[in-house]
């Protein structure tokens, strides 16, 4: 993939959104890879926890917004845990995940209709209400 | 020693054979628990946004109502433990967003007031030692893997709960309950939380992954404190067998059904029909039922 960036988009409105949401500074991460390698769902990210945070820095906006990495993340802080810099990318993603969320239209990434009874019946509460606190606007 | 104890949502419905064992094991080894008088859902998840001041509410309520009541307050399912911590710990620290919380609750903030996760009250009031003491029935050392997850230890900082990479107050539990521990490279991942809602196929790989790395270091059973890691290692197991047809599935108890279990407790509070893959049949072919 062919990848353009330019100096004008660096730390564009969306870095910055993404920076005062989580609080975290984008700048610090020296891209290890330390936070994709240990992050227990990446086998089903296109875009490794790292790569969001370099590509929303560079200003990449639409890839980063359109990547399944902050909907597959399942808070679980190992990479905050693990990263040598101190980032709680686990905050990044949910800073993203927000700003999508808060979307004037409503752009919820669960739907609530497409659930089955069994589903409902089986799974206990805990996953319903964190999962509608990380999915829902 | 008493304790005022908030069990949560999913230890009043799915997860009741996670509470009832807790409760009478507890009596056992030597402290009550007390159910908070008015409690609600702490909320499910810590809010990561730091702006997002609503989903503190929740848990602050909880926490301000057990300041009303009591010193401390104990919780078993690990979701609700992390979430109250990380609460306390902000309105401990952070006397702005404290001030606006309780302002907002209409309810008055106390100062030290302690939340302890039992497995803590376990290690650090009652001791280990005193536990063993305590063991009814044998349980012929089991080779059981405990299965931490994420939410008792992460972050550390504000969980200080244990080592964040190598844990060992549950091996010591299990160890002091007659049973092998069996360490495994993958006791403190993730087992896809409420992925389970959001992308299941992907919960269902962390918990095949978690499983399957117990068995390969010779785990009979695996052994769980969060009614959401029990889901998802459990139940779920359904498919991860239509998955990979070779799995061949283990069971998973909450540590209060193997500490009830040692404690000599009547098996019908152990609620052994409420866990998906059956423990008895393993149970009774180690001699221990
Ligand atoms: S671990 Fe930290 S420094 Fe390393 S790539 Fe991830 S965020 Fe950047
Ligand atoms: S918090 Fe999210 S990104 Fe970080 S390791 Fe866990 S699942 Fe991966």
């Amino acid at each position: 993939m062919k990848i353009e960036i330019s100096r004008g988009t660096v730390h564009d409105d969306l870095a910055q959104t993404v920076e005062a949401i989580s609080g975290q500074n984008l700048f610090a991460c020296y891209q290890c890879g330390n936070c994709t390698a240990g992050c227990p769902v990446s086998f089903a990210m296109d875009l490794g926890p790292h790569q969001v945070i370099r590509y929303t820095l560079l200003g990449l906006d639409s890839e980063v917004l359109a990547s399944n990495t902050f909907w597959i993340c399942a808070s679980c802080l190992q990479c905050t845990s693990r990263c040598p810099k101190g980032l709680d990318i686990a905050r990044i993603m949910e800073a993203l995940r927000t700003v999508v969320l808060r979307k004037k239209e409503r752009l919820d990434h669960l739907s609530m209709g497409d659930l089955t009874e069994e589903e409902i019946d089986r799974t206990p509460q805990i996953a319903f209400i964190s999962g509608f606190r990380k999915f829902l606007s | 020693m008493d304790y005022l104890y908030f069990p949560g949502c999913t230890l009043y419905t799915k997860a009741k054979n996670l509470d009832r064992a807790a409760r009478e094991a507890a009596r056992v080894v030597g402290f009550e628990l007390h159910e908070l008088s008015n409690w609600t859902c702490c909320g499910a998840a810590f809010p990561l946004a730091t702006d997002n001041i609503m989903a503190l509410l929740p848990p602050s309520r909880i926490l301000a109502n057990a300041m009303k009541e009591g010193e401390n307050l104990t919780t078993l399912c690990s979701v609700c433990f992390n979430v109250l911590r990380r609460t306390l710990h902000l309105l401990e620290s952070d006397p702005e967003k404290r001030e606006k919380i309780f302002d907002f609750i209409e309810m008055e903030y106390r100062e030290g007031f302690h939340l302890v996760h039992y497995l803590e009250i376990l290690r650090d009031e009652i001791g280990f030692e005193n536990v063993k003491k305590k063991v009814e029935r044998d349980l012929k050392g089991l080779r059981v893997a405990p299965f931490y997850g994420c939410m008792l230890l992460r972050p550390s900082e504000e969980m200080r709960f244990d080592d964040k990479e190598n844990p060992s107050i549950f091996e010591n539990l299990v160890e002091s309950i007659g049973c092998k521990a069996v360490d495994f490279p993958y006791k403190i991942e993730c087992c896809g939380s409420f992925q389970a809602v959001g992308a299941p196929e992907v919960a269902t790989e962390c918990g095949h992954a978690i499983l399957s790395s117990a068995l390969k270091n010779g785990a009979e059973a695996v052994t769980t404190t969060c009614p959401l890691c029990q889901f998802n290692l459990d139940t779920k197991q359904r498919e991860m067998k239509e998955k990979y047809p070779d799995f061949p599935g283990l069971p998973v108890l909450y540590f209060s059904q193997l500490m009830g279990l040692s404690l000599g407790l009547p098996v019908e509070t152990l609620d052994f029909g409420r866990n998906d893959v059956d423990p008895v049949p393993l149970l009774e072919g180690r001699g221990i039922l």
